[in-house]
């Protein structure tokens, strides 16, 4: 049911960004681009206040005409952004983060590959079957 | 129902076809499914064989026991003999052959019939392709075409019993195919011929005009099963007898490069429980994985770390995208490690992808970590089709080398294989230095391992150990590790090899006078500055250096020398080569001086091997309180005590040298540290002092009153 889905690096560059091809995915990018600077702002809001107080699912972080952004922030910075369809009927707050706890797995799964140096695109098949997964659910 | 009169021939031959209908073995009844079958075999047609089971009495009866199915039986030979068919002419007609049935179901039938057929009419096997409608023309012509016809066709089905025979094989391949068609799909019997592919194979050119024919008749029949049996024969995988007989066909068929022409039984069976399981390791190759992992990790139930194995898969030189994907199979369990079944899945994976493979979505059952074990045991075949391959030999015949190759060895060139094994164990070459990295890969992966048989680490042992163990006296004699074999066990993880065990006792005091400035570790840490050990700080060359640094100043010291040494070891080992401090420091030792540890083995300054590492095990205890002299000295007295002056060799070789100046330069970041440390401690003190004079002072003047 997600529209895209995006792994961001602490750097905020994109490590991995795919969307449900329809016409002018640039827009999804930009929404994901725009959304970094609410993840930002969530992060720092705690000031202080330690990573570990800090949850990592940021939930909703801005919703617009017909989709909404959410956002997940592991320990090291860096960002699940997922852009749903708000047409569908809302997905429900559990769902979200499920699939968030499911993209951080497979984000492990490649780290643990000693072949995929941290700071590349992902490319592994095992992670875009997941992400596949997630994106073809209901549309 | 008229009697029945059969030869003996017929008598056995019957027998046999009752008993293969006779499928819930009640030896009365032949199961009516079967029977059918067989009449269908029979090429006859519909009516024929309606009117056949009208007249031996089933259809009255509902069943076919034995008297019907043989009277069945005879009148089929009738029919194809081309007689009428009547109750009579079951007896009436001489010489009937024996009924063909050439599709028929099982090789044992038809063996039996060509075995039969071949007693009675003594025909030589043909390896024609004459197909039954032919034949049955023939047969009209009379009995004696009929006989030559009958073995020929009765000798196709034996001619797939023998599989091994190459050339000859091909052309009976429509027949075969024939028969396939009304072959149960319950193939899988490795000596049976596939013939599904068969009707796709132009060179068989006479096959083709033979099966067109048959086909042809063949369609009359019942199209529906053949088809549907074809196609379930094209489903499964090619049978090796397949790829014995036709090669080419393979070959056009397959994406395997090397291609095995092998014609011996044992090849054929080992490819075709390859075939039912593509991804199968063998023995052998499981030896080499295994081998290959031992060089790694002699531990068999350890792991590979992740970084080691992408060194020794990044030597295969596959592209590093497809490499990341092995791992992504074969690491089960997601740990960034490799177990000794991961780690042959992985191998496995790269090997058959080196060989043209392309690499599966999923992780191979057969590959899969668990059932590895069990390879031996059932052949856990499956998904062919994902392999992206099909009929395809995927089992390396014997290999060439299963000789586990060291890792110095380079990775075959693997299509260049002239062998008829597809996959041909990969060596793979190692990129760095040997020694060095084993020696770091040892060290790392065996941290907890004190058992390592590995050089360096009886090296170091015996160099912790020396630091450990104050009671050791170990001669130093050239520097080697000769005197170190005397060392015990080793307290700590070799994991911490430039910090050579501060905290340890070491080896002799060599240079005691140099202590006097301060050089203490000099004395402590096993001299063993092995070249080999790189990867340990050795300290001796730092003990040359301090020692002739030390030399400058030791007139100064020369009377101190003896309390130096302990001194040393106390709380304030500054830095040997400030001689300013040494001052201080010097009257801060005094005091705790045991001159008499000191004079065991002191030996001048000549540039002695001094274990620089007592220097910085002394660092780490002396970092806390000056105040903690007298212990630390009695601790260091004691380890010095126990070791004597170590003598240094000069004559090392460039590595050692190299190795040498590595340690140095360790040593050098280490003792500058040391160095500031203590001269805070020194500012500390020395502000303490000057405070304590000004209280002094402060109270001199009530001192009179």
């Amino acid at each position: 049911m997600a529209v895209c889905i995006a792994v961001i690096a602490k750097e905020n560059y994109p490590l991995y960004i795919r969307s449900v091809p329809t016409e002018n995915e640039l827009k999804f990018h930009y929404m994901v681009h725009t959304s970094l600077d609410v993840v930002d702002e969530k992060i720092s809001a705690l000031g202080k206040a330690l990573v570990d107080q800090r949850e990592l699912y940021l939930g909703l972080l801005y919703p617009t005409e017909d989709h909404k952004v959410y956002g997940y922030v592991t320990n090291s910075k860096v960002k699940f952004v997922m852009v749903v369809d708000s047409s569908n009927t809302a997905l429900r707050d559990n769902e979200i983060r499920s699939m968030f706890r499911k993209l951080h797995n497979s984000y492990t799964d490649v780290m643990c590959n000693p072949f995929y140096n941290p700071g590349d695109r992902i490319h592994s098949r095992a992670f875009d079957n997941m992400v596949t997964a997630m994106m073809i659910q209901v549309c | 129902m008229e009697g029945l009169t059969l030869s003996d021939a017929e008598q056995k031959y019957y027998s046999d076809l009752f008993s293969y209908c006779d499928i819930e073995s009640t030896k009365k009844v032949a199961a009516n499914g079967r029977v059918l079958e067989l009449f269908r075999a029979a090429q006859l047609p519909n009516d024929v064989v309606l009117q056949i089971m009208e007249l031996c009495g089933a259809t009255r009866l509902g069943y076919f026991g034995r008297s019907q199915f043989y009277i069945a039986l005879k009148l089929v030979a009738v029919a194809q003999s081309g007689f009428p068919l009547r109750v009579e002419s079951i007896n009436t007609v001489k010489d009937l052959p024996l009924p063909r049935f050439v599709a028929s179901k099982n090789e044992q039938e038809s063996r039996h019939a060509a075995s039969y057929s071949s007693d009675s009419e003594n025909q030589g096997s043909y390896s024609g392709v004459i197909p039954p409608p032919p034949g049955r023309g023939q047969v009209k012509k009379g009995s004696i075409s009929h006989d030559a016809v009958q073995p020929r066709t009765a000798s196709d089905p034996q001619e797939p019993a023998s599989p091994v025979v190459s050339p000859q094989q091909s052309p009976p391949s429509s027949p075969h195919t024939w028969r396939k068609h009304n072959r149960h799909p319950s193939g899988g019997n490795s000596e049976r011929p596939l013939a599904g592919p068969g009707p796709f194979w132009s060179p068989f050119g006479d096959a083709q005009s033979g099966s067109s024919a048959g086909d042809a008749v063949w369609s009359g029949h019942s199209p529906p099963p053949p088809q549907e049996n074809w196609v379930s024969f094209a489903d499964t995988p090619p049978t090796s007898t397949l790829l014995a007989m036709h090669p080419a066909s393979v070959q056009d068929q397959t994406t395997v490069r090397t291609v095995a022409s092998a014609t011996t039984a044992n090849e054929i069976r080992r490819q075709s429980s390859s075939y039912d399981d593509p991804w199968k390791i063998t023995d052998e190759q499981r030896q080499y994985y295994v081998n290959q992992f031992k060089t790694i990790q002699p531990d068999l139930n350890g792991f590979i770390p992740g970084s080691a194995a992408k060194e020794f898969f990044t030597k295969s030189k596959l592209p590093i995208p497809e490499l990341s994907h092995i791992w992504e199979l074969s690491d089960f369990d997601k740990d960034g490690a490799l177990t000794l079944d991961e780690f042959c899945a992985a191998f496995h994976l790269v090997v058959a992808r080196k060989n043209g493979y392309d690499l599966p979505e999923k992780l191979p059952e057969s590959l899969m970590p668990k059932l590895i074990d069990l390879e031996d045991s059932a052949g856990v075949g499956d998904q062919p089709g994902e392999v992206g391959y099909s009929g395809s030999p995927a089992e390396a015949p014997p290999s060439k080398s299963p000789s586990m190759p060291s890792l110095n060895q380079t990775w075959p060139e693997l299509n260049q294989s002239s062998e008829d094994t597809a996959i041909v164990h990969p060596v793979p070459i190692r990129m760095t230095p040997s020694k060095i990295h084993m020696q770091e890969m040892e060290l790392k992966r065996t941290v907890s391992d004190h058992n390592n048989p590995t050089s360096p680490l009886l090296v170091k042992p015996p160099d912790l150990s020396e630091e450990n163990k104050i009671n050791s006296s170990v001669k130093f004699a050239s520097g080697n590790t000769a005197g170190q074999q005397q060392a015990g066990v080793v307290a700590h993880p070799p994991a911490v090899p430039p910090r050579p065990l501060p905290a340890q006792a070491s080896g002799p005091v060599v240079h005691r006078p140099v202590d006097a400035d301060g050089l203490i570790t000099h004395t402590s840490t096993s001299p063993q500055q092995i070249p080999e050990q790189p990867n340990f700080a050795d300290f001796s060359q730092f003990e040359v250096f301090a020692a002739s640094s030390v030399n400058e100043e030791q007139d100064d010291e020369a009377e101190k020398h003896p309390e130096v040494l302990p001194v040393e070891k106390s709380s304030d080992p500054a830095s040997s080569l400030r001689g300013a401090k040494t001052e201080n420091k010097i009257e801060e030792k005094t005091a705790a001086s045991v001159p008499a540890n000191v004079s065991k083995g002191t030996t001048p300054l000549a540039p002695p091997p001094k274990p620089v590492r007592r220097r910085l095990k002394s660092e780490d205890e002396l970092r806390p309180e000056v105040d903690e002299h007298p212990q630390k000295t009695g601790v260091l007295a004691a380890v010095l005590a126990s070791q004597p002056s170590i003598p240094r060799s000069v004559g090392k070789d460039k590595k050692a040298i190299q190795a040498s100046i590595r340690r140095n330069k360790e040593t050098n970041t280490v003792l500058a540290r040391l160095n500031s440390e203590l001269q805070q401690q020194l500012k500390d003190v020395l502000e303490e002092r000057i405070s304590l004079e000004v209280q002094l002072e402060q109270l001199r003047p009530f001192s009179h009153l």
